[in-house]
């Protein structure tokens, strides 16, 4: 990783979440550990993406960065301090830096305030304007950064479209002109025509207003297309990281080797001499995650010491690491087949 | 012959102020055996012509007021309730998108399973019963005998999807037709499903036809492709055509418009502006027009027809015959 401060590191973050136990007089309750012992930076201005799958504790991760999820070990740095020792007062000074934008345009805005209101809402609790008329000038002006028509600012969010919907979540989100924003599957609830005018919003607005995003999605194709770095989770752990460009060619752990098999790429041709890795089994209950490393019993290279141990991660390349102990001998197997 | 032939099908929904033409004259046909996928975006009507063939449209608000779908040879809209229930899980089998709601959440596997063999073949229930561990077995269900006992809420998506694909396969139907099958699972999952459909359509020489909005899932298993725009077919091909020479407008901003997996960070995107059009309410001419880069004055006078180019490559353009040069002139409005 780069030697600049970074804008935001997170350290050996854990979250569990305590699950009603097996009943009444029961008392000893079970914990989902919904993200485990992660660790990451990101730059200013820079985009890392997160991917995995439904229950990999993407979205948990993301939540719990900006304190929405209290978590329950680790650190979380910004600008080298703690944002989890911060008291009430000055955490909402702080959450002025770090906004989120959610995954579903329907349920993410309330639908009984217009959509000048939703945006204008931060500007207010915030005290960033002095009067009436700032306020309105400013959310007019969101309004236009975000290509939506100031006209349309006392509108209510059921007289808009999906997409209109997610630029006024952005649009929210940016008012409080933070440095760092969570996108929480920006585009997945989008259709295919109007998810590429909502990926090149957030690009033009990161190069306008060097923004670093946490990008969260399970389609490996749009963090591809957006990410600097990209994190690869399952259950709970990233269990690979490294530059896009590196992960797409050098994929190093055979999950993050089976998830990109799996996604289908828009041309025949190249389909057609794909190789194609298909995993057998579904990713198992976070309640009862297999032991040592939790990829195991789906792995088509595990052995022996696979259900022992932990694998951490470990550089396997330049900016480039991957926690599996058969790492180097996958990449020997695969020149091989 | 082809198994299936939808000819200009006109399917609409009717309401006290609006007449909504979700499918308004859909021609195609599925070969015997092959793969074909119906591509578009939501609203497009790909559903609504797929549900038409199984005349599974709600009536009211919804009527076939034209057409014919033409299947074996017979044309279905002309048989009666009787004979069409007797085609639906016989011959033509569907499977949904929704794997949590498609199955009846307080009947076993084993009861849904089974009730369509015992009513359509006519076999005893213990017959159907051991067909049933076969098929569960066959699509990848772990210890079929115990899990046939068991309710929906038991499984996964993945494997709630499994099972109906092992219900669409009870009656060794000629066509599937699968609508968004895997939308709502995972990646992983979603390349079990979709291979394991493709190995039991080749093995049982079935006719699969995929209704889906993913171009990246049409270019891994159709043999042709036919891609819907508000209620119609604007263009058609197999698939290496699609994809290696669109000649419609639309298909370009559709294909232009996708990040891809094998394209590095930063690789443009070129969004189609604007939005589908309100089905009740279409715009004059094409329907793409309002949103077309190369729209000319025709273009929003007349409904340009779908013109054959070559090998049943078809687009519904006026510039069908010069798109390339149009394309590379780089106008633009």
């Amino acid at each position: 990783m780069t030697s600049a401060t970074p804008l935001l590191e997170v350290r050996n973050l854990s979250k569990e979440f305590p699950v009603g136990s097996g009943g009444f007089w029961s008392r000893n309750s079970q914990t989902i550990k919904a993200v485990q012992d992660v660790s990451f930076s990101i730059q200013p201005g820079e985009t890392l993406g997160l991917v995995g799958e439904s229950g990999s504790g993407k979205t948990t991760l993301g939540r719990s960065i900006i304190r929405l999820h209290e978590p329950t070990s680790g650190q979380i740095l910004l600008d080298g301090k703690n944002v989890l020792d911060l008291k009430r007062s000055e955490l909402q000074r702080v959450r002025r830096r770090m906004q989120i934008i959610f995954q579903d345009p329907y349920s993410s805005l309330d639908p009984r305030l217009s959509a000048g209101n939703i945006v204008g809402e931060g500007l207010l609790i915030h005290n960033l304007t002095s009067s009436k008329s700032e306020y309105r000038e400013r959310v007019a002006e969101l309004f236009e950064l975000v290509g939506l028509n100031p006209i349309m600012m006392n509108r209510f969010p059921h007289e808009f479209s999906g997409g209109q919907r997610q630029r006024i979540g952005i649009a929210r989100a940016l008012a409080v002109e933070p440095e760092f924003i969570v996108c929480d599957e920006p585009v997945s609830a989008l259709d295919v025509s109007i998810q590429a005018q909502i990926i090149n919003l957030l690009e033009e607005l990161q190069e306008q207003l060097n923004l670093a995003y946490l990008f969260v999605a399970h389609d490996l194709s749009v963090v591809r297309h957006i990410s600097d770095r990209i994190a690869v989770m399952y259950l709970g752990r990233v269990v690979e990281i490294a530059e896009g460009d590196e992960l797409y060619k050098n994929p190093t752990h055979p999950y993050t080797r089976a998830l990109m098999s799996g996604i289908p790429i828009p041309d025949p041709v190249i389909e057609e001499t794909r190789d194609r890795m298909v995993l057998t089994g579904e990713i198992p209950s976070p309640l009862n995650p297999p032991s040592g490393c939790v990829f195991n019993p789906r792995c088509p290279i595990a052995d022996d010491r696979c259900p022992k141990i932990v694998p951490e991660l470990r550089a396997v390349g330049d900016d480039h690491f991957a926690a599996c102990i058969n790492a180097d001998g996958y990449g020997a197997v695969s020149a091989n087949s | 012959m082809p198994l299936l032939e939808v000819k200009n099908l006109k399917t609409h929904f009717f309401s006290d102020d609006a007449i909504t033409k979700a499918v308004d004259g859909v021609s195609y046909n599925v070969e015997a055996g092959e793969t074909v996928a119906l591509v578009g975006e939501s609203g497009c009507g790909k559903s609504v012509s797929s549900l038409s063939v199984m005349q599974l449209i709600p009536q009211p608000p919804g009527k076939i007021v034209d057409g014919e779908i033409i299947f074996g040879g017979q044309n279905l809209l002309e048989l009666d309730r009787e004979a069409m229930r007797r085609k639906r899980g016989r011959e033509i089998a569907m499977i949904f998108q929704e794997p949590m709601t498609s199955l009846n959440p307080v009947i076993s596997i084993e009861t849904q399973l089974t009730e369509a063999m015992t009513l359509q073949l006519g076999i005893t229930p213990k017959e159907a019963h051991t067909r049933a561990v076969e098929l569960l077995d066959r699509v990848g269900i772990p210890e079929p005998d115990v899990r046939i006992k068991q309710y929906p809420h038991v499984f996964s998506g993945g494997m709630r999807q499994r099972v109906m694909v092992a219900m669409a396969l009870s009656c060794e139907p000629k066509l599937i037709i699968a609508d968004e099958p895997t939308t709502a699972l995972d990646v992983t999952i979603q390349a079990q499903i979709l291979d394991l459909m493709q190995d039991l359509a080749k093995e049982r020489d079935m006719a699969l036809l995929i209704i889906t909005h993913n171009l990246g899932v049409v270019a891994r298993y159709a043999d042709r492709i036919n891609i819907m725009y508000a209620g119609r077919i604007i263009e058609r091909g197999t698939c290496k055509d699609i994809f290696a020479d669109p000649r419609h407008p639309y298909t370009l901003g559709l294909l232009e418009s996708i990040p891809r997996l094998d394209q590095p960070k930063g690789s443009k995107l070129i969004p189609i502006q604007g939005q589908p059009p309100n089905l009740s309410d279409l715009p004059p001419g094409c329907s793409f027009q309002p949103r077309c880069r190369f729209a000319q004055d025709k273009c929003s006078v007349e409904y340009p027809d779908i013109t054959d180019l070559r090998n049943n490559h078809s687009s519904a353009c006026w510039e069908v015959n010069n798109f390339k040069a149009i394309v590379e002139s780089g106008v633009s409005k």
